[in-house]
C-alpha cells in the first residue's frame, strides 16, 4: 500500500488464526492496509477468503480463542494493545459497525431509538433529551420518513431497508471517523440497495468518514469505493485505485472473477467464462500462491513460496510471479 | 422411436399436442392470512400472487425477477403444488394438474424443485448417493439400479461418485450440495426444473460453474427451466423469456434481450437501473426507486406501482393496466404503453 503522511488506518503484516479441531484455519496471514481520512476501501473477496475476518480485527471483535498477530494503527492508536476500558470507548466512538443484517445488530426487545439514546449517553455523557435528539437528526439524515414516530418503533417494525438505515444512524451516534461495514446491502433487494450505497456515499462525504466496505460483490465495489483489495485465501491477492482494478487487473484471480460475471462473460458457445475448483482448505493451503492450483497459468515458481507484491502501475500492487520483472 | 421419417421424436408423456404451451398457469391466486393469526390479533390478507396467467414453452427458460414480496417465490411453490391456489388452474402438456387427466404423483415426476439453501435441502443423515437415489427408491426402482443411477448422474454434474458417493452433505462445499441438489432434481428424470433462487447463495466463481451446468443438462436432457432470482445479471444469461413481477402481479413479460434493451413497463426500467454500473468513472448519480417495496397487505388501487412511479398519473391510481403487447411477444401492464388508455403523458406527446 503506498505511504501517505496521515492515515487513519494502518495495519501492517495483520494475521488471524483460529484453533478448530480440525487444525488451526490462518483466516488471515499477512494483510498490509492503509485508509486516508475520508476514503472508501472496499475488500472484495469470496466466504472464506478472510476480509470479514480482518474487518473484525480492526474493532477486535474476535473471540479470545483468537491469535491476533501483526499491527494495527487507527487514529494513532495501536487496537491491538487496548485494555478492556480503552476498547469500550474506542468501539462506537472512534471505529463503528455495520453488519448484512440488521435484524441481528438491534435488541429485538428495546425501541430502536432507545437504542441509539443509549449509545450516545454512554460515549458523550450527556443528557437523554440531548441523546434524543441527535438520534432524531440522524434518522432525518438517513432519510427514515417520518423519523420522530419511527424512532419509537421495535426493529421488527420496519422494513429490511429501513432497518438498515436505522443501523447506519445507529453506528454514526457518536461521530466514528470509521466506519466498518461488513456486506450491508447483500441482504437488500436491488432497488434498495442503490439506495443505502447512495446514502453511504453521502455520509462519507459529508462526515469526512472512512469507510472500509466488505463484499463480495464487484459491482457494489465499484459504486462504494476508491480504491479496492481483492482477498484470496487470507491474503491482499490485488489492489489499487477502482478504475485499475477493474480496468487493469493484474491478478489472474481479479481477472477471472472480472471474466465470469453474467453479463460480459459469454464467449462464443454462450457459456460463462469460469474460475475451476474452488477455494482452499486454510488449515491446510497449497505450498506457494494459494490460486495456484485454479490459475490457468500456474508454474514451478508459484509454488515455491507466497508470491511478492508487484507493482503494476501507480499505487497498484498485485501479488504474482508472473507480473515480476523479466518474468514471461 | 419409430417416429416417421423427419418427424420430431415424440415423447409419449406429451398428450396436448402441437402447440399447447408446456407448462400453462390461469388465474393464479394465492392470498395468505385474514383469519386471526399470532395471538388471535386482527391480520391483513397477503395478497401474495394475485391473478397472474403466464406459459413456459418446451425447452424454454422462464426467468422470473422481482423484489422480495413480489410473490416470485410463491409462484414457484404453487406451480410445484408444495401450497395450494386459491384460485386458477395449472395445466401440463394442457392437462390441469390434480385433475383425473394428470394426477399429482405423476405431475411431480415431470417437476422438480431446486432451493436456494443448499444444505437445508438435504437431509443430513443421507449421504450423497443415498440422497440422489432416494426418489426413484420411492417411486419403485430397485436399490442396485437407483444406486448406479445416483453414480451416473452424480457424473453428469460434475461429482466423482468414488469420491463424493458416500459424502455426507456437511463434508461437501456448498457448490458441491447444490450440485447434489441438482443431481437429485434429475433422478427421476423430470421435464420441468424450478431453480429459485438455486445459485444465489454461493460465490461467484462457484455460481458461473453451476450456471453452465444447468445450460449443459438441460441440453443434455431436454429440460424446462423455471429460474427464479433477484440476480438481473444472471436471469439474463439464463433465460430466454423473463417475467418481471411486482406486489403479486406481472408487470411485464417478454423475451429477455427486449426486455432489457427496451423495457416496456417503468418498473421494470428502474429495477434495471439499479444494477450496479460496473463503470468507475459514471457511477449511479441516483437510486431509480426511492423507498422499500411495498407491503403486500392492502397493495394500492390501480396500477400497484403507481406510488412509486414518476410518471403516475390520476389514471394510474383509479384503474388497472391490463397486460398490452408492445411487440416481440413482450407484454406490459402499464397505462403508457397502450395508446387508448388515456394516460396524459400520452396526449402530450
Amino acid at each position: 500500500m503506498s505511504a501517505s503522511p496521515n492515515p487513519i488506518v494502518e495495519v501492517s503484516d495483520l494475521t488471524v488464526d483460529f484453533a478448530t479441531g480440525g487444525g488451526t484455519v490462518h483466516a488471515v496471514c499477512g494483510v498490509d492496509l492503509s485508509l486516508q481520512p475520508g476514503e472508501t476501501l472496499a475488500l472484495l473477496g469470496e466466504s472464506g477468503s478472510g476480509k470479514s475476518v480482518t474487518l473484525r480485527a480492526l474493532m477486535r471483535l474476535h473471540p479470545k480463542s483468537a491469535k491476533i498477530g501483526g499491527a494495527v494503527r487507527v487514529d494513532g492508536r495501536d487496537v491491538l494493545a487496548m485494555s478492556p476500558a480503552e476498547l469500550a470507548a474506542y468501539r462506537g466512538r472512534t471505529v463503528s459497525m455495520i453488519f448484512q443484517d440488521p435484524g441481528l445488530a438491534f435488541d429485538p426487545v428495546y425501541r430502536v431509538g432507545q437504542q441509539i439514546t443509549e449509545a450516545v449517553m454512554r460515549h458523550e455523557g450527556c443528557a437523554r433529551a440531548t441523546a434524543r435528539q441527535r438520534g432524531l437528526e440522524l434518522f432525518e439524515r438517513v432519510r427514515i420518513p417520518s423519523p420522530e414516530r419511527r424512532l419509537d418503533n421495535f426493529p421488527h417494525e420496519m422494513s429490511g431497508g429501513m432497518r438498515q438505515r436505522a443501523m447506519i444512524a445507529l453506528a454514526l451516534a457518536c461521530r466514528p471517523k470509521v466506519l466498518l461495514a461488513d456486506e450491508p446491502t447483500t441482504a437488500l433487494d436491488a432497488t434498495v440497495q442503490i439506495q443505502v450505497l447512495l446514502l453511504l456515499r453521502e455520509l462519507q462525504r459529508d462526515f469526512g468518514l472512512a469507510i472500509v466496505f466488505v463484499t463480495h460483490d464487484i459491482g457494489v465495489a465499484v459504486e462504494i469505493a476508491d480504491r479496492i483489495a481483492v482477498m484470496y485465501a487470507g491474503r491482499i491477492v490485488e489492489s489499487g485505485t477502482c478504475t485499475a482494478v477493474i480496468r487493469r487487473a493484474a491478478h489472474p484471480y481479479t481477472r477471472g472473477l472480472l471474466a465470469s460475471r453474467a453479463e460480459t462473460a459469454m464467449d462464443k458457445t454462450g457459456r460463462l467464462k469460469t474460475i475451476p475448483g474452488s477455494t482452499p482448505d486454510l488449515a491446510a493451503p497449497p505450498p506457494g500462491c494459494a490460486f495456484g492450483p485454479r490459475c490457468e497459468s500456474f508454474g514451478e515458481r508459484c509454488a515455491a513460496g507466497i508470491p511478492p507484491n508487484v507493482s503494476v502501475g501507480p499505487g497498484h500492487e498485485a501479488r504474482c510471479v508472473r507480473l515480476l520483472p523479466g518474468a514471461a | 422411436m419409430n417416429g416417421e421419417a423427419g418427424s420430431l421424436p415424440v415423447d409419449p408423456r406429451d398428450r396436448g399436442g402441437l402447440g399447447t404451451p408446456f407448462l400453462d398457469v390461469r388465474g393464479l391466486v394465492k392470498h395468505f392470512g385474514g383469519k386471526g393469526g399470532l395471538l388471535r390479533q386482527r391480520t391483513g390478507v397477503v395478497r401474495a400472487v394475485d391473478g397472474i396467467d403466464f406459459a413456459v414453452g418446451q425447452g424454454e427458460t422462464l426467468g422470473i425477477v422481482g423484489e422480495s414480496g413480489c410473490g416470485k417465490s410463491t409462484t414457484a411453490r404453487l406451480v410445484m403444488q408444495i401450497i395450494k391456489p386459491d384460485r386458477g388452474e395449472i395445466l401440463l402438456n394442457g392437462e390441469a394438474v390434480g385433475s383425473g387427466d394428470l394426477d399429482l404423483g405423476a405431475f411431480r415426476r415431470q417437476v422438480q424443485m431446486v432451493f436456494q439453501d443448499s444444505y437445508a435441502s438435504l437431509n443430513p443423515r443421507l449421504t450423497v448417493e443415498d440422497t440422489v437415489a432416494f426418489g426413484p427408491r420411492v417411486h419403485g426402482v430397485s436399490a442396485k439400479a437407483s444406486i448406479a443411477a445416483a453414480h451416473d448422474l452424480l457424473d453428469r454434474v460434475g461429482l466423482e461418485p468414488r469420491r463424493f458417493a458416500g459424502r455426507y452433505p456437511h463434508e461437501i462445499s456448498g457448490g458441491q450440495r447444490q450440485r447434489v441438489n441438482i443431481a437429485r432434481a434429475l433422478s427421476l428424470k423430470p421435464r420441468l426444473l424450478i431453480l429459485d433462487e438455486a445459485v444465489s447463495a454461493l460465490d461467484k466463481s462457484v455460481e458461473a460453474q453451476v450456471l453452465n451446468l444447468l445450460l449443459d443438462l438441460k441440453a443434455e436432457f431436454g429440460l424446462t427451466y423455471i429460474f427464479i432470482t433477484h440476480d438481473l445479471n444472471v436471469v439474463r444469461f439464463m433465460s430466454d423469456r423473463i417475467m418481471v413481477m411486482y406486489l403479486g402481479k406481472i408487470a411485464e413479460v417478454g423475451p429477455a434481450d427486449p426486455i432489457f434493451e427496451a423495457p416496456g413497463h417503468p418498473y421494470t426500467a428502474a429495477l434495471l437501473s439499479s444494477i450496479p454500473s460496473m463503470d468507475p468513472d459514471n457511477r449511479t448519480a441516483e437510486a431509480p426507486l426511492t423507498g422499500d417495496p411495498p407491503n403486500p397487505i392492502d397493495p394500492p388501487s390501480g396500477c400497484r406501482f403507481h406510488p412509486r412511479c414518476r410518471f403516475a398519473a390520476s389514471l394510474c391510481g383509479e384503474a388497472e393496466p391490463a397486460s398490452f403487447g408492445v411487440g416481440g411477444g413482450q407484454f406490459a401492464a402499464c397505462h403508457l404503453v397502450n395508446p387508448a388508455s388515456g394516460h396524459p403523458r400520452l396526449a402530450a406527446a
